[in-house]
């Protein structure tokens, strides 16, 4: 499982790098969704299938092609994609990056200064995570609907044309 | 009977509160029947009681009657209480009569006037004060009603608060006679220090018992309350605001700076007599300020054109006559003055607003003539009380009163022929001025014709007063001329004067008969000069020395000037250097300092969306960073 | 076979993503871009909660996971709603020109 672990962590970082750097959204997107899937197999080398199919079928699935629906819809021009190259000069970059790099090296910090280690990767399937679900966690679960009826309620609401 | 002797300054102050609170909705008469018919019955509560005190035995006076305790402390409590004896029963049946007089003139006079229930409020409220002042059993209380009386001449004197001039005047007579009510503080202080008491009988005990005559607590104590009543009085050197105080409507004019306020002064005086009595310097001086203020009045009223303005100096003269007769001794004959000269002043300011009334507002006499034809019953009414306050001859009050005073400067022990000669001087010029407004105004050609009649709410008080004036005196009639000493002998338990007689009864007679020539002489000057060759008036007064003499006697020997140039102007400049208020300045910059820092933080407040999220990252960083560096 | 991954692996990984898409964005103009690289952080953090539950065997990473999920969920579609609404009030998407809310 060990290459795998690293070649999909390789690719994710890339395709990132990718996502954040595209002057067309379209593209942006569908690197987004490369990265997603590349993180689904992390999960599934980890021993959590399940969350690995969520992450596909919810995440790369559900939201990223809700994104592809919203931008359709934009209808955005080429002149859209000249205004992107016009924002995105290269001195844009200077500072956010140094403070990131700060903040990454700050986490790989902590992260490192126990060396743990990753014993037998328990594989942790459907079942184990449905009963912590309808049993520790059910307030949680309830909670999470009424946020996605909140969600929907609201974006219902926001996305009708409104007189203005 | 003595048990409602508290109904006589309940009643105006109840009539006040009614007024006070009720005022706007009731119609003018209901008004007018609140405001002069709690007077009314005041007065007649007053009349009742006087007539009870009189038939009662010597033993059972003086009447007091205490309502509660009104403080309670360490070793001295005060109490609502009041007191008659005859000096006070003279006091409180002149207030009530003539100002139940002055009310019902004024029921018609402020008719046309929309203020109609504030004035009745205010009118009342003073006339409370003022029966409080006099009937205090002590000092505490008495102050009160002191305080209450300066508090009503300021509302009255304001009482056409819309014109700024109205207002500075209240101002001026609030602050200079508050100089005078801060000395008669301090007064009240150190008697309750040294004496342990304020109730007034007791005081007078303690102090023949405890000071010496001379010592010097009692002459600081004296010249205290003496600085308290020179203000209250309008006496040199805080006469200053009485002129001015004829801004006020003219009752107003009538009642308290003519028959009442302006001689709590005197009855402060009278009531502490003992305490004076202990402190020859200040009795002296008492004299000695009464001579100099009433020579400096008459001056001043020669040279005025306002006929208000005429009757305020010549109110300050007058009391200057009965601090004279304070000084000198004569208590009864200074109360006796004081009643007489309520008569006859009330009467003459009174006959003045009707004057003012009928042609049309104005107030200078020059600008007046001839209306001896047009308002027949004020110019007889008016020439009345002008004899009387010229002493004219035997048939007037003012004539018994003047002489009795002047009579007493000569021959009592603290008598001297200085202050007598200063009377007599005084007298010349009170006939001088007095018959120069009547002849100017009521003689010679009419310059504006009449606007207003006075009905029989105004013209029957002035009868009243008139009849008063001629009538009042014979109630003290000297050795020489009938022997009828009622008044004085009525106020013998208060005063325990001892009548002194420096010489027989011819120098009496001889003195009476200067008095009377001079008053006499006085009225004929005024008559040449002011009617026969008013030529001869007009030459002197454009000369050099008369037309300097008359602008300097114009404006009151100029005080108001001194006082701007000693006091005024000092104290401006001191308050224009702290013209920033450096103690307000803290706190300003507390405030600026707070408007800095907040247009400083609003800057973050750009509305970018990404400004917004670099400042959560930046947060981020640096919180991870502090526990990086603060964790072990 | 079974191979040990190093747990800090996993989480530095799980950082250097979170990073990237707080750079976006902090850099991006376009909402859009704004809206994809939150989603990047989200992705990022529920990768480091699926890390630590597999590390310790609980099934408690997974749970958290999918509570992340249902929140972004939920989040875009909101999300996404506004941004019709800006873009059909400034008919641009630009996040500066949205600034009427200076202090």
């Amino acid at each position: 499982m060990n290459p795998l672990f690293y070649i999909s962590a390789i690719i994710a970082v890339v395709s990132t790098f990718m996502v954040i750097t595209r002057k067309s959204t379209v593209h942006a997107l569908l690197y987004l969704i490369v990265s997603l899937l590349a993180v689904s197999l992390i999960f599934f080398s980890l021993g959590a299938p399940f969350v690995a199919a969520l992450e596909v079928i919810i995440y790369a699935g559900a939201i990223m092609v809700l994104f592809v629906f919203v931008i359709m819809m934009l209808n955005l021009s080429a002149q859209a994609a000249k205004q992107e190259s016009e924002w995105l000069t290269p001195g844009i970059w200077i500072g956010p990056s140094v403070l990131v790099t700060l903040l990454a090296a700050e986490l790989i910090y902590i992260f490192t200064t126990d060396r743990i280690r990753l014993y037998v990767p328990i594989i942790i399937g459907p079942k184990q995570v449905g009963i912590a679900l309808f049993g520790p966690y059910v307030l949680g679960v309830e909670l999470a609907s009424v946020l996605l009826l909140a969600g929907l309620i609201g974006a219902y609401h926001l996305g009708r044309p409104h007189k203005h | 009977m003595k048990d409602y002797l508290f109904l006589i300054p309940v009643l105006p102050f109840a009539g006040s509160l009614i007024l006070a609170l009720t005022g706007r909705r009731l119609t003018k008469s209901v008004i007018a029947l609140v405001g002069v018919g709690s007077v009314a019955f005041s007065a007649l509560v007053a009349m009742v009681i006087g007539y009870g005190f009189v038939t009662t035995s010597p033993s059972a006076r003086p009447f007091t009657q205490t309502l509660w305790s009104w403080m309670q402390f360490d070793g001295y409590a005060p109490a609502i209480s009041f007191s008659l004896d005859p000096l006070s029963l003279i006091m409180v049946l002149v207030i009530t009569i003539v100002g139940f007089l002055i009310h019902v003139y004024s029921a018609e006079y402020m008719l046309g006037d929309e203020g109609y229930s504030r004035f009745f409020t205010y009118m009342n409220l003073f006339v409370g004060a003022m029966l409080i002042l006099v009937l205090a059993d002590n000092l505490v209380f008495l102050y009160l009603g002191w305080e209450g009386v300066g508090l009503c001449s300021y509302l009255l004197i304001g009482f056409w608060y819309r014109d700024p001039v109205n207002g500075r005047a209240a101002r001026k007579a609030f602050v200079v006679t508050r100089i005078g009510d801060t000395a008669l503080a301090i007064g009240l202080f150190l008697l309750f220090t040294n004496l342990g008491t304020l109730n007034i009988q007791e005081l007078m005990e303690a102090a023949t018992t405890k000071w010496p005559v001379g010592s010097e607590t009692a002459v600081l104590a004296a010249a205290l309350l003496l600085g308290g009543a020179l203000g209250k009085s309008a006496q040199v050197p805080l006469q200053v605001w009485l002129p001015d105080a004829m801004a006020g409507p003219t009752p107003v004019s009538a009642l308290i700076h003519a028959a009442t306020m302006v001689t709590a002064g005197v009855y402060l005086i009278a009531r502490t007599h003992v305490l004076f009595e202990l402190a020859p310097p200040v009795q002296h001086a008492v004299a000695v300020i009464g001579a100099i203020t009433l020579l400096i009045a008459g001056f001043s009223a020669l040279a005025q054109h306002d006929i208000k303005r005429v009757l305020a100096y010549s109110t300050i003269s007058q009391i200057g006559y009965m601090f004279l007769a304070l000084g000198v001794g004569a208590w009864s004959a200074a109360m006796f003055h004081f009643m007489t000269h309520a008569f006859f002043k009330a009467l003459l300011f009174l006959g003045a607003g009707v004057v003012i009334l009928a042609q049309h507002e104005e107030h200078d006499i020059f600008k007046m003539g001839g209306l001896r034809s047009k308002l027949p019953l004020t110019f007889w009414t008016f020439l009345i009380g002008a004899a009387s306050l010229s002493a004219l001859p035997l048939v007037t009050a003012g004539f018994y009163s003047k002489d009795m005073i002047l009579w007493q400067a000569w021959s009592s022990s603290s008598g001297n022929v200085a202050l007598w000669a200063a009377g007599l001087l005084g007298a010349f010029l009170t006939s001088i001025y007095i018959f120069r407004v009547v002849l100017i105004t009521f003689f010679g050609q009419t310059k504006k014709e009449i606007s207003y009649r006075p009905g029989p709410k105004m013209t029957v008080p002035l009868v009243i007063l008139a009849v008063l004036s001629i009538i009042g005196g014979f109630v003290e009639l000297p050795d020489t001329l009938g022997n009828l000493p009622l008044f004085s002998h009525f106020l013998q338990p208060v005063f325990r004067e001892q009548i002194v007689q420096h010489a027989e009864p011819e120098t009496e007679i001889l003195f009476q008969l200067v008095a009377a020539l001079v008053s006499l002489s006085g009225i004929s000057i005024a008559y040449l000069f002011f009617f026969r060759s008013p030529h001869l008036a007009e030459k002197l007064a454009q000369s050099r020395a008369g037309a300097a003499l008359g602008r300097f006697w114009f404006s009151g020997w100029r005080f108001d000037w001194l006082y701007e140039k000693l006091l005024i102007d000092p104290f401006l400049w001191i308050v224009g250097l702290n013209k920033n208020d450096f103690i307000d300045s803290g706190y300003t910059r507390i405030a600026s300092v707070n408007r800095a820092l907040h247009s400083i933080l609003s800057r973050t407040q750009t509305g970018n969306l990404r400004w917004y999220a670099m400042g959560i990252a930046v947060g981020a960083v640096v919180f991870l960073g502090l526990i990086i560096m603060l964790t072990p | 076979m079974i191979v040990t991954i190093p747990m800090e692996h996993g989480l530095i990984l799980s950082a250097i993503l979170f990073a990237f898409g707080l750079i976006g964005v902090l850099v991006r103009r376009n909402i859009v871009f704004m809206l994809m690289s939150v989603e990047v952080m989200l992705n990022a953090v529920g990768l480091a909660f699926v890390v630590a539950g597999a590390r310790w065997g609980q099934v408690d990473g997974q749970v958290m996971f999918i509570f992340i999920l249902t929140m972004a969920a939920a989040e875009v579609s909101v999300g996404l709603a506004l941004v019709l609404q800006l873009y059909h009030s400034f008919k641009t998407l630009d996040t500066d020109a949205a600034n009427t809310m200076r202090g």
